[in-house]
């Protein structure tokens, strides 16, 4: 089907097709790893030229054998899967309205020892740990702001600080059940968390799929692998959540709540609800009664629900609470929440501390609450609230990524070695203008993995989204979701703005089939 | 079961279902006019009749030729009834469920959506039309099989059976009263065999004509066949069989006493009349009644387990 009218998004996706057309490409007799560039960017695959990483020594040879007509014909077999498998994401363009695209995939598995994992999984419960014990004191004594640590003008100027949420206490303590955090890997092979989303953070059915979509194409490589398996997590979602109902006696009826077909992330809210066994919800399913219950309308009446996995941001939660106008909500559900009739995940105001400037103050946080060093370190990063900062961000802003604090999905921010002169002169205005909003980091050199592009072999730059879970317990995601911006030099993973994804190999040190 | 979702499974298996008997139809007509004489075929306009889409095809067309007919019932998605706007909507609403619809089935279904778009131009020749159609019976039997040996025969199957035989009935119902039009002159007895050709095409539009030869015993003659689609107990396309099948899920569900009332009325109507011995006007009449109850029928099932309708539902947003 032809789309009309494409977007910019549209056209930035498009940069991949001209890869895609292998019968144009010239032909390439085989693969050759010594050919590879990794001299500029630390490649998560291949050492040096055409030495592969210890983990995965053997795989390049693998590829190599198989050439690039065996490669191009297993990219054509995944691509073909993810279509009928219906695995889709939506578009937003102006002109255009939503449009369902499937979901770009490369083959080239992504690939992290378990050693190297296991640090960084402690890493990440330990960050998110912190962060809910933020979240909890914001809304209780602000003990941090008292002591100093954390400062009251940024707490005031945030935009996802809900008033209406002081002094509640969610269950367990916890706000954040459900957290993605980005990591990224810079030049010297240093692991970063490049940002934590708070709020409704996505992409977890891609990083299972992903999975499925690999083993179908590339069997033999299991036989010669064993990368950790990463199934499991619809079930410990599930249990992270029955975890939170206040009717612990009974069986919970946990549901997802969806804003509908239309929402970029419809697809994943779908795969979780079923493969958890759970009712995939509307607003309009659901309604709080006079004694504060939520119910969901069924054909045989109305049944209680006690855990809702919300994928429904703050604002349109709740009529009654937030934003009047929303349709997507229900109206009385932070009543029924207050009244601790009901489980929200993720609390509303979770994402206070999902804001780029709160970010920076991350290790703060975890030194101030865990009496520990962070084990995954931040990427440094300027604020432009502090004078000091935005006069050296307006003078190196060519070096920097400049982004606002509470956008997501790479939308408002500036990539400075990609921008123009204008671009920059537009963007320091806005900065001027309201520098609590901004933050700058230096751009990284984000790692590469072997992608395929045409019938060769290039490096792409990735970074990673695992996802940790809280409730009772913490969980984290074996590995996570790899995204990699399939536009040569490019920077930008999202999927709304050109970025496809990997399939993430947690690797034992020396898998047992390896040694055969 | 949520009664979004109910509602949802409904018109899910209604689209597929009218997906199905378009492309019946198509296929039967083509034979049937190569089979007429020229001056008393009766062309493709009845298709049209059958939708009783008449007054939006006039809109857009200027007459009605085979190839505005078949872009109209196949491929022209400013009609819903066509097999594009039918497979897209029948898309959209699994899509909403796809938690409730076995994943195989939701996969067949997005295969066939994409088949039908990208062959859709093969589909319109006169020489790839009949493979296209049938990839598409084909398919949809495929997914009407899938989801009876692998869908939780629970609730949701109920519904799904609800929509697939109300929507068969009234396309049965439609299917008879179109084709049941004379399309000889009375007294032209020379022209006799083409009758029984006429009954025949009205029987494999429902794929029926080998069920009615083992059934009936008879010729294929008016009163007989009349009888067998409307009233046979066995025939899964007739519309007596379709009601029996609504009703034994009707049964299965709670609060059902208004449904079951309004699907007894229909039944006996149906019940009461020698389809034999109706003039053609009657016969007309009858079959406008039956349509009425079957949109009765819908009406209550509707305000008894679905949601109640919404003034707006332009919602959308974004995350990351």
């Amino acid at each position: 089907m032809a789309i009309g009218n494409a977007s910019g998004a549209l056209f930035r996706w498009s940069g991949r097709d001209p890869g895609r057309q292998w019968a144009c490409e010239q032909e390439t007799m085989s693969i050759d790893w010594n050919d590879y560039p990794c001299d500029e960017f630390y490649d998560e695959l291949v050492a040096a030229p055409g030495k592969g990483r210890e983990a995965v020594e053997g795989l390049l040879a693998d590829l190599e054998e198989l050439g690039p007509d065996e490669l191009v014909a297993r990219q054509e077999a995944a691509d073909v899967a993810i279509k009928e498998m219906g695995i889709t994401f939506t578009v937003y363009s102006e002109e255009g309205g939503a449009i369902d695209r499937t979901w770009p995939f490369d083959i080239i598995p992504r690939i992290i020892p378990q050693a190297e994992w296991e640090r960084v999984e402690a890493g990440l419960k330990q960050r998110v740990q912190a962060l809910n014990l933020f979240i909890d004191d914001l809304y209780h004594d602000q003990r941090i702001i008292k002591d100093g640590v954390f400062p009251a003008e940024v707490l005031a100027k945030s935009v996802n600080f809900r008033p209406q949420c002081v002094g509640i206490d969610p269950p367990l303590g916890i706000w954040a059940h459900i957290c993605g955090s980005d990591l990224v890997r810079d030049g010297d092979g240093t692991m970063y968390v490049l940002e934590d989303n708070l709020r409704v953070p996505s992409g977890v059915s891609y990083m299972l799929e992903n999975r499925l979509v690999t083993k179908r194409v590339f069997p033999e490589l299991f036989e010669h692998y064993a990368p950790l398996p990463v199934d499991d997590y619809a079930s410990q979602l599930f249990d992270t959540l029955a975890a939170l109902s206040p009717r612990p006696a009974d069986y919970p009826e946990v549901v997802v709540l969806t804003p509908g077909i239309y929402n970029s992330a419809y697809f994943e809210h779908a795969y979780l609800a079923q493969q958890m066994g759970c009712e995939l919800v509307e607003g309009r399913d659901l309604f709080v009664d006079d004694e504060d219950c939520v119910y969901m309308r069924t054909v045989d009446g109305a049944a209680r629900v006690d855990v809702i996995y919300r994928r429904i941001d703050d604002l349109f939660l709740d009529p009654e609470a937030f934003l009047p106008e929303s349709a997507l909500g229900v109206p009385g559900l932070l009543r029924a929440w207050k009244a601790g009739n009901v489980a929200l995940a993720n609390a509303p105001g979770a994402g206070v501390a999902d804001d780029k400037v709160v970010y920076s103050f991350v290790p703060e946080i975890i030194r101030y609450y865990l009496d520990a060093e962070p084990i995954i370190p931040n990427v440094p990063t300027y604020r432009c609230m502090d004078p000091d900062s935005l006069v050296y961000t307006l003078e190196h802003m060519e070096e920097m990524v400049v982004k606002p604090a509470n956008e997501s999905g790479g939308y408002g921010m500036l990539v400075g070695p990609a921008s123009t002169k204008s671009e920059r002169e537009k963007f320091a205005e806005l900065i001027k203008k309201d520098p609590r909003n901004y933050i700058a980091q230096p751009a990284l050199k984000l790692s590469t993995v072997p992608t395929i592009v045409g019938r060769k072999l290039e490096p792409r730059h990735v970074d990673l989204r695992p996802f940790i879970l809280s409730s009772d317990r913490q969980q984290v995601t074996m590995g996570g979701l790899t995204r990699v911006a399939l536009r040569k030099g490019s920077l930008v993973v999202n999927s709304s703005q050109g970025g496809g994804s990997k399939d993430t190999w947690i690797l034992p040190e020396q898998s047992e089939a390896n040694q055969s | 079961m949520l009664s979004r979702v109910a509602e949802n499974i409904y018109w899910l298996s209604r689209y597929v279902e009218r997906t199905e008997n378009t492309a019946r139809i198509v296929t039967v007509n083509a034979n049937l006019l190569m089979d007429l004489p020229k001056g008393i075929a009766p062309g493709w306009r009845p298709l049209i009749d059958i939708t009783g889409a008449n007054a939006l095809f006039e809109e857009h067309y200027k007459d009605y030729g085979e190839r505005q007919v078949l872009k109209f019932l196949i491929g022209d998605e400013r009609n819903s009834g066509s097999i594009l706007s039918a497979l897209e909507a029948a898309r959209e609403n699994c899509r909403t469920i796809r938690d409730f619809v076995p994943r195989e089935a939701w996969e067949l279904l997005n295969e066939l959506h994409i088949f039908g778009r990208e062959q859709l131009a093969k589909g319109l020749t006169k020489g790839g039309r009949h493979a296209y159609l049938k990839h598409i019976v084909q398919s949809i039997q495929t997914i009407t099989g899938m989801l009876s040996g692998t869908m939780m025969h629970d609730q949701g199957y109920d519904f799904l059976h609800l929509g697939r035989f109300l929507e068969r009935a009234d396309m049965t119902s439609r299917i008879i009263d179109v084709r049941s039009a004379s399309l000889l002159p009375a007294e032209a007895t020379e022209l006799r065999p083409f009758e029984t050709i006429q009954w025949v095409s009205v029987l494999k539009s429902l794929t029926g004509y080998q069920a009615y030869r083992r059934s009936e015993q008879v010729r294929v003659q008016r009163g007989p066949v009349l009888r067998f689609l409307l009233q046979h107990a066995a025939f899964p396309r007739s519309v007596g069989y379709c009601l029996d099948t609504v009703r034994v899920s009707l049964e299965k569900l709670p609060r059902n006493e208004a449904s079951l009332r309004v699907h007894g009325r229909l039944k006996r109507n149906l019940e009461g009349v020698v389809p034999g011995r109706l003039s053609h006007q009657q016969l007309h009449a009858f079959l406008d009644e039956l349509q009425v109850g079957v949109g009765d029928l819908h009406g209550e099932i509707a305000k008894t387990w679905f949601p109640p309708p919404l003034e707006s539902q332009s919602q959308s947003q974004t995350q990351g």
